[in-house]
């Protein structure tokens, strides 16, 4: 029962906060909604421990009955339960064990806001709606989660409503993410019709057996399978920001820098890369869309790269690198390395909770100044931060030995020979490593060395609370490598024959390699961010090239689907504001006033008009009889 | 007997708040209050305790009417009947107290309308018999033409008037439609008939009945309403008083929704088997089309007025997909939009009397002012866009998938109307209560509160444990 309980921690907490708001105290409220996750984050734990000593891994717990779908085929239950198995264990750990630190860390960052209690509120409820995304047993519950988690973000990215570009943050991306959403419910819609089952492992053991029986499947459903399958695919970019639905992420950033680090990096981001890995059965029978996984995960993660190489505000760059990083997970999906891309889940929940993190830390410290060109020769006025922000960086870069080395090199290194994905991906990955290290570079370069460019005083804070948060965080990014993820079990059926004979030998000290040639380029390319000038006032500025506007611009995405979809969509509804179909019907009205009015002014009961009308139409009449 | 005690009361309590008003100055809201708490207890206290299931319709009494035409006063009860009666009554008491402060001028005639209105609307949900059908179905339109006319806004003569007409004219057809049907039972059996149950066991010809059919089809479809004979409500809704449009919203766009149900699905299921194109056609414009009409308006109620065509698209969408699970889709989305359209028109009701005005551009940034309007503005909206764990998700959702079985292509189109509902509803919850504070408003008095947690209670509740509704079958 414990497993059944987990959600409701962080929800009694939400519920107490939003009740009593404003009527707390900061030391009541940071207790309640801390203390909340921190008793999540130990049940987690807790369950973790219960779950290896399971025989077939595998927990559920029934709350209670949602609904059923009758059909002639038969009813399918939908109900309010829980299922834990390995893979729901690692993210119920990522999501209340980074959650618990993010949450101590905004405890402490929030304190002065005006609605801390909202804010801590919200983050609360966004932790229940994500665990019950994931520990959901179908998808109509998952569905929940999924919505739910949607709408904690909208309203964590327009927390400062009052200005309009957060409340307009806020709409992108929910509408954007809607957009995915209404895919993925048209698949679930498909998936029902075809196979009459929403319950995950009802299903997946539905499709194994059919798929391992005699006949196999049919075209029909082979069809079937491969449009569910690019449906919930379509959930999953516009929930991971992947393209074409990458847009909303960066504006995001909008939000709190907690939020950012949870949400919008750490945990709800990701839920795409959970829905597919958790799907994985269906989207085995489906090898093309397998594919397009790798290949939009690809695409995306190089296009984010370039991005993320030309921002100049700190949270964004770091925005396109989760982009770019969760790109790598969908590569790792679509070329069927489930446990690799899992665990690049992780890792990169680590290390980017740290980057995010501290990345908050130094821009409290420099009066809310986000842009790199105003930072500079941080480095020996923050040490602590600097120190721990490198620790992103080299987990980012994937350096050897951090975790996210471990992670990526399991990445790179099954794409070669895999089925869905190959040497072309393979390059593209390595690609993007090099990028990587690029931008992290230089974003270093101009945040921590280099010449002091903000103008104000530091506000050096020793809030205990934030930094042992951090600390943590850098621990598990340094050694959250070592973590074992054994995922076999989740994976049984996925385990691809890939065999690795025909590889080149140098692939791997390839990939080991690249991130230090991007580093030794960006040392060179970037020179003068890291370089001290002599002068005080040392202007630098960021690169006005057309092509780096375009890049720093999210390469045009923006603009096009503005032409392509809102305007067309705002133009049409102020153009038919007054609707042409009332205007239509309401036109008989007007025929039938006009009638009125004709047939008032004949009647005006002046013996004149009577007398020449009277006149007039015998007139006609009797030129009508002579012609 | 119980039933028409209780028509009967209501007819008698509006008279009675009248005198009363009349005597002593705000009285007649009291008196409405308690007459339809009583009331509402009595009912339930009689459909608990009666000994029927009322899985199919249950005629309670029969009485001849009017001889010469064998017209007779029959009223009965089924499952789907005592929903709406019970949505009824819930939105019938909220309608007072939304209106607890906003109507001062000729309040005891105004509740006296009220309350005939609300006779007349479970007199609609009971009558058996055909042509009392009818006559309950003016008896509920004059009083609200009345309402709208004495009690709503700057236009409200205009709306009441094209509100009136309207449903007039639509109903004449239906009046036609059920002469007609009278008629063609007398021609069968020898008998002329409007009883309800006579009518199902008829036979016609599919020649024939598809013209009936039609004849109501298009009474109903205005009520509902559908595209292309939507336009009455937007103005309907915008120009009436708080009360008048939750009293529309909540109950009377579902009585044309009922009769889709009783009148043209179960008394022509060949013709509308047959007709269902067409109609899937008119829901599927009717979600797309209201979306995009709500999103463009500046004005709240009327952009509530207009996601009301788009969600009562959906359950004529799955009232036509002749399937299980969208019928108890179309059900849910009946009594949930019910719920949230009430809920969202209070919310306008009392913002109005706030800020005197009703227009988007006016408002903003009440959040910082008002939290809890927020929050429950914020939940209102969510279900407006169908959020999961709210009662419109689950009725959409069944719609949907119900849909989905039989008119594929027709579904996925009415799923985009998940994402145009979200695109107003940002709207309307942003400009409203996020941005700059344009001004302060007080936050919800307690009678407020308890209208606002009222009805998210039920969205919660439903949208949590549908199987309150969904363990009845609706004599599907």
């Amino acid at each position: 029962m414990l497993l059944a309980s987990l959600p409701f921690y962080p929800l009694i907490s939400f519920i107490l906060l939003i009740v009593f708001a404003k009527r707390l105290s900061w030391h009541v409220a940071s207790f309640i909604s801390v203390g909340a996750m921190a008793i999540a984050a130990l049940v987690s734990m807790r369950l973790v421990l219960e779950l290896s000593a399971m025989p077939d891994s595998v927990m559920t717990a029934n709350l209670w009955h949602w609904f059923n779908l009758v059909t002639k085929q038969g009813s399918s239950d939908v109900n309010m339960s829980f299922y834990l198995d390995g893979l729901s264990a690692v993210m119920i750990c990522v999501v209340t064990g980074i959650g618990f630190l993010i949450h101590l860390f905004a405890a402490a960052y929030m304190k002065d806001d005006a609605n801390f209690t909202r804010f801590m509120a919200y983050m609360n409820l966004f932790i229940v709606a994500m665990l019950v995304l994931v520990l959901a047993d179908n998808l109509v519950l998952l569905y929940l989660g999924w919505e739910g988690v949607g709408l904690c973000s909208f309203l964590l990215i327009g927390f400062w409503y009052h200005e309009k570009a957060n409340v307009l943050a806020a709409r992108k991306a929910f509408i954007v993410t809607r957009i995915g959403d209404t895919s993925m419910a048209i698949g679930l819609l498909l998936l029902f019709n075809s196979f009459g089952q929403l319950n995950i492992e009802a299903l997946s053991s539905l499709l194994q057996q059919i798929g391992s029986s005699g006949t196999g499947f049919s075209t029909e459903q082979l069809n079937d399978i491969y449009w569910i399958a690019l449906l919930l695919l379509g959930g999953a970019v516009g929930k991971s920001a992947q393209l074409p639905l990458q847009t909303w992420l960066p504006d995001a950033m909008a939000g709190p820098t907690p939020v950012s680090a949870l949400i919008h990096a750490a945990t709800m981001v990701t839920a795409g890369v959970y829905l597919i890995a958790r799907m994985h059965h269906l989207f085995m029978f489906s090898p093309e869309v397998m594919t397009y996984v790798a290949w939009l995960g690809a695409i995306t993660l190089l296009l984010a790269g370039f991005a993320a190489l030309a921002q100049t505000d700190i949270k964004r760059v770091l925005a396109y690198s989760t982009m770019s990083q969760i790109g790598y997970m969908m590569l790792a999906l679509g070329a069927g390395a489930w446990s690799a891309g899992v665990f690049h889940l992780m890792t990169h929940a680590f290390f980017k909770a740290l980057l995010f993190l501290t990345a908050g830390a130094v821009i409290l410290a420099l009066h809310h100044q986000q842009d790199l060109f105003k930072m500079g020769g941080l480095l020996k006025k923050l040490p602590v931060e600097s120190a721990l922000f490198v620790v992103g960086l080299v987990c980012l870069m994937a350096l050897p030995g951090t975790s996210g080395f471990f992670s990526k090199e399991a990445i790179i290194a099954q794409l070669w020979s895999s089925n869905t994905a190959g040497p072309a991906l393979w390059w593209c990955a390595i690609i993007g490593a090099f990028i990587t290290s690029i931008y992290s570079c230089r974003l270093f370069f101009l945040a921590f060395l280099g010449n002091k460019r903000y103008r104000t005083g530091l506000v050096v804070e020793k809030a205990n609370l934030m930094r042992s948060a951090l600390v943590v965080l850098a621990m598990l990014s340094l050694f959250g490598g070592l973590i074992s993820l054994d995922l076999s079990q989740v994976f049984q059926s996925a385990r691809a024959s890939i065999s690795f004979e025909n590889e080149p030998s140098w692939l791997h000290s390839v990939a080991i390699a690249t991130p230090f040639f991007g580093i030794l380029f960006a040392w060179y390319y970037f020179k003068n961010y890291r370089l001290t000038k002599g002068q005080d006032d040392y202007v630098l500025s960021a690169s006005t090239h057309s092509f780096a506007v375009f890049c720093r611009n999210g390469l045009g995405f923006d603009s096009l689907y503005k032409r392509l979809f809102i305007l067309p969509y705002t133009w049409l509804a102020k153009l038919n504001r007054n609707d042409i179909v009332d205007k239509t019907l309401m036109s008989s009205a007007w025929y039938i006033g006009l009638w009125h009015d004709v047939m008032t002014m004949i009647q005006n009961g002046s013996l004149r008009w009577y007398l020449a009308a009277f006149g007039l139409s015998i007139l006609v009449l009797v030129g009508v009889t002579i012609l | 007997m119980t039933l028409t005690f209780i028509m009967v009361t209501l007819f008698i309590a509006g008279i009675l708040s009248w005198v009363c008003e009349n005597r002593w100055r705000g009285s007649a809201k009291w008196c409405a209050l308690l007459v339809l708490t009583l009331l509402a207890t009595v009912f339930c206290i009689f459909v608990v305790t009666a000994n029927h299931n009322f899985e199919s319709l249950t005629v309670l009494s029969r009485v001849s009417w009017i001889d010469t035409f064998n017209i007779e006063y029959s009223i009965g009860l089924d499952q789907l009947s005592i929903v709406l009666i019970a949505l009824t009554w819930l939105l019938a008491i909220i309608c007072v107290l939304v209106s607890w402060q906003e109507i001062k001028h000729k309040a005891g005639f105004y509740y006296f309308n009220l309350l005939a209105t609300i006779a007349g609307i479970i007199g609609v949900f009971v009558a058996v018999d055909m042509f009392l059908f009818f006559f309950f179905w003016e008896v509920m339109l004059l009083p609200m033409t009345a309402i709208i006319a004495i009690w709503g806004h700057e236009n409200r003569h205009f709306a009441a008037l094209k509100f009136f007409i309207f449903t007039q004219v639509s109903s004449l057809l239906m009046l036609v439609a059920i002469i007609a049907t009278g008629y063609f039972h007398l021609l069968q059996t020898g008998e002329l008939s409007f009883y309800y149950l006579d009518w199902l066991s008829l036979n016609l010809p599919l020649s024939l009945s598809q013209y009936l059919m039609i004849g109501f089809f298009i009474a109903f479809a205005v009520k509902l309403p559908s595209v292309p004979v939507h336009s009455w409500l937007p103005d309907a809704h915008t120009q009436a008083p708080t009360a008048g449009s939750v009293l529309l919203a909540g109950v009377l766009l579902k009585t044309g929704a009922y009769g889709l149900i009783r009148f043209v699905i179960f008394l022509f299921p060949e013709a509308s088997a047959q007709f269902a194109p067409i109609a899937a056609t008119l829901a599927v414009v009717s979600i797309v089309y209201g979306a995009k009409m709500a999103f463009a308006q500046h004005d709240f109620k009327r952009l509530v007025a207009y996601s009301s065509i788009s969600h009562m698209g959906f359950v004529m969408l799955a009232l036509f997909a002749f399937n299980d699970i969208a019928f108890q889709g179309a059900i849910v989305t009946m009594i949930a939009h019910g719920l949230s359209s009430a809920a969202l028109f209070s919310l306008a009701g009392m913002i109005y009397q706030r800020i005197h005005s009703r227009s988007l551009a006016d408002m903003g940034g009440f959040w910082q002012s008002a939290p809890r309007m927020g929050g429950f503005a914020l939940v209102f909206a969510g279900a407006a866009f169908g959020l999961p764990g709210l009662a419109n998700f689950i009725g959409e959702f069944f719609s949907l998938i119900g849909a989905f079985q039989t008119l594929p292509i027709f579904a996925v189109i009415a799923a985009f109307g998940l994402i145009g509902s979200a695109i107003y509803g940002m709207v309307l919850f942003q400009t409203s209560f996020q941005g700059l504070a344009k001004q302060e408003i007080i936050d919800l008095a307690p009678r407020e509160l308890m209208i606002c947690s009222t009805l998210f209670l039920m969205l919660l509740v439903i949208g949590l444990y549908p199987s309150l509704l969904l363990k009845f079958s609706f004599g599907a």
